[in-house]
């Protein structure tokens, strides 16, 4: 009975339901997380997905269109593009995965040290990552990645050198903003060292936009990454991978299976952790968030 | 005042001659070699032949010589010469820059036509179908693979529809407009030939739409927050209640505030384009700075990476410095 007036009661304000105020609210989250849950479910049971491997080449059934033994047709060289991009999502998700948490946790520990440290040593940090951060990231990327050699561990070297000057840029701005907070200097009067201020107090409390820049950021890396491959410089082939896949479609404009399905794949697991990281930020501050 | 953008300079100028130092050691300490990567296995088999190579770039030397030699050429204006191109680095660049120039202002320029509007409707109509579908919009321009969109939009309007014209800057029978300035659509006007000049407008549509891709997604949203943040605050109340109707209170109230996080946003996004134009540049074969970079970072030409990044660097900071010191003007607390 009590549902009942309460829903009247709603309808009568014109208020949401409560139903629709959970999916405004985490709806989107949600969304996101579910893609990526699926793209992560992918890339462990790729092999028990499809009948086919991602190399097998298959010269008399090249560049097949869709169909039901192809669901996504072939490539050039008659190998299954569905295959192909399922076990493609094992390097995107972990190149992405990497790089972005590699560089948070150093980018993190950075620029905390410098909030914490003042001074000589906090401008001589920031300094460092000002000039790092002055450079456009992928034509840096390119330069080291091309220098080091085509690879997938040197393209996320190469990625890592210039990923992580935003995150200690965040990292301090944060912390500077806690560091003259009252619980932080209580905790200075009671005299814990300054490492453990920051690992356990200090961090903790401006934890939450880092969220939500790690979780935008992860789709960003993947991107870059892809891009680096479409370029020639990420994997080595026959690697599935889907930057380089799209690349490999690049001139099969008639042909158009065997560069769409891959970008179709990044735009979906890159908008699954815009929709988490849009969610999450929603969620965590109350003046974006959606009534 | 100008106290404040002389410091700005003269640390603008510092870091740009510390980024030389950065890329240059990047370059010299990797495993990459020139020499291999521009001869090929067999000249570089022939030693004599490999040594002769290595002392004509200077490969030979020392590193802190190179470097000093390239700050001394540096200081004359000279970026030394490209191990590919054979030719000047800063001739490279002159000749490459006004394609992703004219491309990247193409874009910025869609991007801020439509992200505006989008933003402002967005927050307008707060939480409607509009302010969905704006959300939508820029969510998956900001999660496309810009290579990627290249592709589709060249499959469907080239290929399929055969309504938009291939990749380059003109019609490939089309001979190039005299060179005055270099940029196509102003070089076509001057000289008057109006076919011409519509071949160059029609080729520049696909590729700017899809660098603008990115940068539309980043300016709705920083429209629409900036937007939603100005709504509440107390002059728009004032408005309001002196009875001004919503469309002027929103006009001549909300919006001039609203755009100046917008600015800061713009001046940074163009920069980001004009590096953003790898990509698309790679795709649409658009012969500027970004199909240059790809080019010499795979022939691993260091004099060139060298010299498009150090622009690039300088292109960036000088923005910079243009926002700090139009941030001074309007806000004179930041002089304090």
């Amino acid at each position: 009975m009590s549902v009942g007036y309460r829903a009247l009661e709603s309808a009568a304000l014109g208020r949401p339901s409560k139903r629709r105020r959970w999916t405004r609210r985490y709806g989107l989250a949600t969304l996101g997380g579910g893609i990526i849950a699926i793209w992560v479910l992918i890339a462990i049971t790729a092999p028990l997905l499809s009948p086919y491997l991602p190399d097998t080449v298959d010269v008399v059934n090249r560049l097949e269109p869709p169909s039901w033994t192809h669901w996504l047709g072939t490539d050039a060289l008659g190998r299954d593009v569905l295959t192909r991009l399922l076990y493609g999502s094992r390097i995107s998700l972990t190149t992405g995965f990497v790089v972005v948490l590699v560089s948070a946790a150093f980018g993190t520990l950075v620029g905390g040290i410098a909030a914490f440290a003042r001074g000589r040593i906090e401008e001589i940090i920031m300094r460092v990552t000002d000039l790092v951060l002055c450079f456009p990231p992928i034509i840096l990327a390119l330069a080291i990645a091309a220098a080091l050699g085509i690879g997938t561990t040197n393209t996320i070297i190469a990625m890592l050198v210039v990923w992580w000057p935003k995150f200690s840029r965040l990292a301090r701005g944060l912390v500077i903003v806690q560091r003259s907070q009252e619980y932080v200097e209580a905790a200075h009067v009671v005299g814990l060292n300054p490492s453990r201020i920051l690992m356990r107090h200090v961090l903790p409390n401006a934890v939450g936009p880092l969220i939500v820049l790690v979780t935008l950021d992860i789709g960003n890396a993947i991107i870059t990454f892809a891009g680096l491959s479409f370029l020639g410089l990420g994997v080595v082939p026959p690697t599935p991978e889907w930057g380089s896949m799209v690349a490999e479609g690049r001139e099969l404009v008639d042909q158009w299976w065997v560069a769409s399905f891959p970008g179709l794949a990044i735009l979906s697991v890159v908008l699954g952790f815009n929709f988490l990281g849009d969610g999450i930020r929603d969620w965590l501050d109350p003046k974006s968030r959606r009534r | 005042m100008i106290r404040y953008v002389a410091s700005r300079l003269g640390l603008s100028l510092l870091m740009a001659v510390l980024a030389t130092l950065v890329i240059f050691l990047i370059a010299n300490t990797v495993p990459g070699d020139p020499a291999l990567a521009q001869l090929g296995d067999v000249a570089a088999s022939n030693k004599e032949f490999l040594a002769q190579f290595r002392a004509k770039w200077g490969l030979d030397l020392p590193l802190w010589e190179r470097y000093f030699i390239f700050l001394k050429g540096l200081s004359r204006g000279d970026l030394g010469i490209s191990i590919a191109t054979q030719r000047p680095v800063l001739e490279d660049i002159a000749a490459y820059a006004p394609a992703t120039i004219e491309l990247a202002t193409a874009g910025f320029l869609l991007a801020l036509l439509v992200g505006i509007p989008l933003g402002v409707f967005a927050a307008v109509r707060r939480d409607t179908w509009i302010d969905h579908a704006a959300r939508f919009i820029s969510l998956i321009g900001v999660s496309s693979p810009t290579f990627w969109l290249a592709f589709i939009m060249l499959a469907i309007f080239y290929g399929g529809l055969q309504i938009a014209p291939g990749p380059g800057r003109l019609d490939p029978i089309a001979l190039p407009p005299p060179q005055v300035t270099r940029f196509f659509v102003i070089d076509t006007a001057l000289a008057g030939d109006w076919s011409a000049f519509h071949d160059t407008l029609a080729h520049l549509i696909l590729p700017s739409v899809v660098l603008a891709a990115t940068t539309l997604g980043l300016v709705t949203r920083t429209t629409r927050a900036s937007m939603l943040e100005s709504m509440q605050q107390d002059y728009v109340r004032m408005a309001r209640a002196k009875g001004l109707r919503e469309r002027a209170v929103m006009i001549s109230h909300v919006l001039p505030n609203a755009l100046i996080p917008v600015v800061t946003l713009g001046g940074l996004a163009y920069a980001n384009l004009l590096s953003g134009a790898v990509m698309t540049e790679t795709v649409f074969s658009w012969p500027g700075l970004g199909l240059y970079t790809f080019r010499s970072a795979a022939a691993l030409d260091f004099p060139a990476i060298m010299g498009i990044t150090l622009v690039v660097a300088v292109t960036y900071l000088l923005i910079n410095l243009v926002i700090d010191v139009s941030y001074a003007l309007l806000d004179p607390r930041v002089l304090r």
